[in-house]
């Protein structure tokens, strides 16, 4: 019994030794490899949120594929996963700094941003934004940039649609109030719609809901009683698609309508058919109608990766946050992140797929045009643009 | 606040508060017999579930086969966590025993995001239970309407087996003093055994229910559940069946009646349910049904 410990316990050290140099081997390895430019990544792959983020990382490894180069060297994504938790957030941008990225893209979802805002500033680094909406992204954070519209514009294009388009004297807000995404957006569109209307009870109800809630008959059973001529119900896809199907077995008849996390597959296979006809504004993106060249290379790669699906606007600005980045480092000729930031920050003309946009004092794309699209037939299906200056 | 809009809420109340008496049980029968707080139940809950998705999307089960099946397979799960996890710890101290079943708990959350991925899934619909019936103003779903029923019938059932069966009398002498149990000849693990396996059976039933009615999967859904019917056993006086239901049907109400009354406070519900957990603790202890048992040693 002794002796097999023994040659059990030789056994183990030995390994163990043969472990540590195959360690040491491989950071020698990557030492050497200075032509290689790392660039991180950190979005939502599980959890809650996981399907947006999956959305945006399609784009970032095709943008990655058709562009593999900067300054002469290969670029290299890391991509981690910040579990559509806050805190996680925090946690995954430190570890794609330990491992020496020169800047990082993400995050679907404000929250999982702002939460790594302030890791990013500490260290000095710039990230980019790819569909993080909420106006506390950027703001007071000089390293954090993005390439998508924000919310106090959005908010301003739901509620100018609501009283335009459908004639909407009336609203109720369903939010998900631990998310600030859902709050920031919620309360643009209150006080748009306030300033259309004149009225300053035109918002019949404000109902909360948590991030994971299965159950919203209360809410919706009081967002009935008051009878509203829209609904609109920003927040994360899987609980909107709940509160819509919930909404309509209550006998709900006022159209629901959202944001930009509503166009990910999830919204329709949770929803299915309670989720026909709701209306939400996105980024600009239509594989029907590409803005630009780019833009049609990019969804003809695309097609031949995945021919049977739709490109959610979102892929395009992980496309577009690569490409940013991109740029950014070729003008700024090193990979300093200094210079990377001021490249970033005196961004003008930057021609994307979503779009051709210059970077505003606060980090942001000026962008002044949304897509309103809709739910049909289980498809989202392009509506119309809306221009607000 | 006019009568239809009372009534839509009262259903939505009864048919939350059956689905978490559902769950509720399982807690309460588990902490009778062996005086542990299984924190595994929701997650077990939450196992379930997916076995319904798998049992219906993958391997095309007719729904009436896919019931039996997934309650027998939760069953199966819940018998060997408790060989697995407490059997081994059956006379070290209880910390011990609660410790494992907040591992199982993690190891079940952690086993399904790796397995099924995190991403949410989708339950098949069943129209027919998704569809509402109206009664004036008041729609409420098929499914809602036979919750309730399901949850009484099930505890109609558990009361016979513990008061009228051989293995009840067997469960009740174990509950009592499963030392003594076991010198009278009980053979305690199998009673244990078969507490696990109704306990986990009604939370596939209740499983079932919540799948058809919030069509969601994903691996963490079953933690909140998990919490908020474990409040419910305690305020029902934990360790007793007929409480757990009781204060299933008291913690669904009460949600959806402060949505319904204090509009505001919508998004304190979960704060609710902990509130009234803490409350209990302080002014009833024993809950409402449990009984004064003092301590042993």
């Amino acid at each position: 019994m002794k002796k097999i410990l023994a040659v059990l316990l030789c056994m183990t050290l030995s390994v163990g030794l043969l472990a540590g140099c195959g360690s040491k081997a491989a950071t020698t390895g990557t030492a050497a490899a200075d032509d290689v430019i790392k660039i991180g990544v950190f979005e939502p792959l599980t959890g809650g949120s996981a399907a947006g983020g999956e959305l945006e990382v399609e784009g970032i490894k095709l943008a990655n594929q058709m562009h593999p180069e900067v300054l002469g060297k290969k670029v290299e994504l890391i991509i981690v996963d910040n579990k559509s938790d806050k805190a996680e957030s925090a946690t995954a941008v430190s570890r794609l700094i330990d491992q020496g990225v020169v800047s990082i893209i993400g995050s679907w979802g404000s929250g999982y941003s702002i939460a790594a805002g302030d890791v990013i500033k500490k260290a000095e680094i710039t990230a980019v934004g790819t569909s993080c909406t909420n106006m506390m992204v950027t703001k007071g954070n000089d390293w954090y940039f993005r390439v998508c519209f924000i919310d106090p514009f959005q908010g301003k294009i739901m509620a100018n649609y609501a009283f335009t388009r459908l004639g909407a004297k009336t609203a109720a807000i369903i939010q998900e109030v631990s998310n600030d995404y859902s709050v920031g957006l919620a309360s643009y569109f209150k006080d748009e719609f306030i300033r259309l209307t004149g009225d300053a009870n035109s918002i019949v109800e404000i109902a909360n809901y948590n991030t994971g809630d299965s159950d919203f008959s209360g809410i919706l059973t009081n967002v009935k009683a008051k009878n509203p001529d829209v609904i609109f119900a920003p927040g994360n896809f899987t609980e909107s698609a709940q509160v819509v199907k919930q909404g309509k077995k209550l006998g709900i008849t006022a159209p629901f309508i959202g944001g930009d996390t509503w166009e990910t597959g999830e919204f329709i296979d949770v929803g299915g058919a309670d989720v026909e006809g709701a209306v939400f504004s996105t980024f600009l993106f239509d594989e029907q109608a590409p803005l630009n060249d780019k833009a049609a290379k990019f969804i003809e790669e695309y097609k031949k990766v995945y021919p049977d699906k739709t490109i959610a606007a979102v892929t395009a600005l992980g496309y577009d946050s690569y490409i940013f980045t991109l740029d950014a480092i070729e003008r700024a000729g090193s990979t300093d992140p200094v210079a990377i930031q001021k490249a970033m920050a005196s961004t003008a003309g930057f021609e994307g797929i979503t779009g051709t946009f210059d970077i505003t004092a606060d980090g942001d794309a000026d962008k002044d045009i949304a897509a309103i699209k809709e739910v049909k037939n289980g498809e989202f299906v392009f509506k119309e643009t809306i221009t607000l200056k | 606040m006019d009568f239809p809009t009372f009534f839509q809420h009262l259903s939505n109340g009864i048919s939350l508060g059956s689905l978490y008496a559902l769950i509720a049980v399982g807690y309460t029968m588990v902490y009778g017999i062996l005086r542990l707080i299984n924190f595994a139940h929701g997650d077990i809950f939450m196992m379930a579930m997916y076995f319904a998705f798998f049992s219906i999307t993958l391997f095309h089960l007719p729904w009436y086969i896919a019931i039996v099946v997934v309650i027998l397979i939760t069953s199966v799960l819940g018998m060997l966590i408790e060989a697995a996890a407490y059997r081994p710890l059956r006379d070290a101290p209880k910390t011990s025993v609660l410790i494992s079943a907040i591992g199982v708990s993690f190891l079940l959350e952690n086993l399904a995001t790796y397995i099924f991925s995190g991403k949410p899934k989708s339950f098949p619909e069943f129209t027919y239970m998704t569809s509402t019936v109206q009664f004036g103003p008041v729609s409420v779903q098929r499914v809602s309407l036979l919750t309730p029923v399901v949850t009484l019938a099930a505890l109609a059932i558990l009361l016979y087996i513990i008061n009228r069966t051989k293995l009840g009398m067997a469960m009740r002498a174990v509950s009592k003093d499963y030392e003594t149990a076991r010198v009278m000849g009980i053979k305690i693990n199998r009673v244990i055994a078969a507490t696990f396996a109704i306990g986990s059976g009604l939370a596939a039933i209740g499983a079932i229910m919540w799948g058809v009615k919030y069509i969601r999967i994903e691996p963490m859904m079953g933690v909140m559940p998990g919490l908020k019917c474990f409040i419910a056993a305690v305020i029902g006086g934990i360790g007793n069946p007929v409480g757990a239901v009781l204060g299933g049907f008291i913690l669904g109400m009460g949600e959806v009646l402060l949505v319904a009354f204090i509009s505001q406070l919508t998004g304190w519900r979960d704060a609710f349910a902990f509130v009234a957990l803490i409350l209990v603790l302080l002014i009833r202890p024993t809950g409402i049904m449990g009984e004064k048992t003092t301590e042993k040693v």
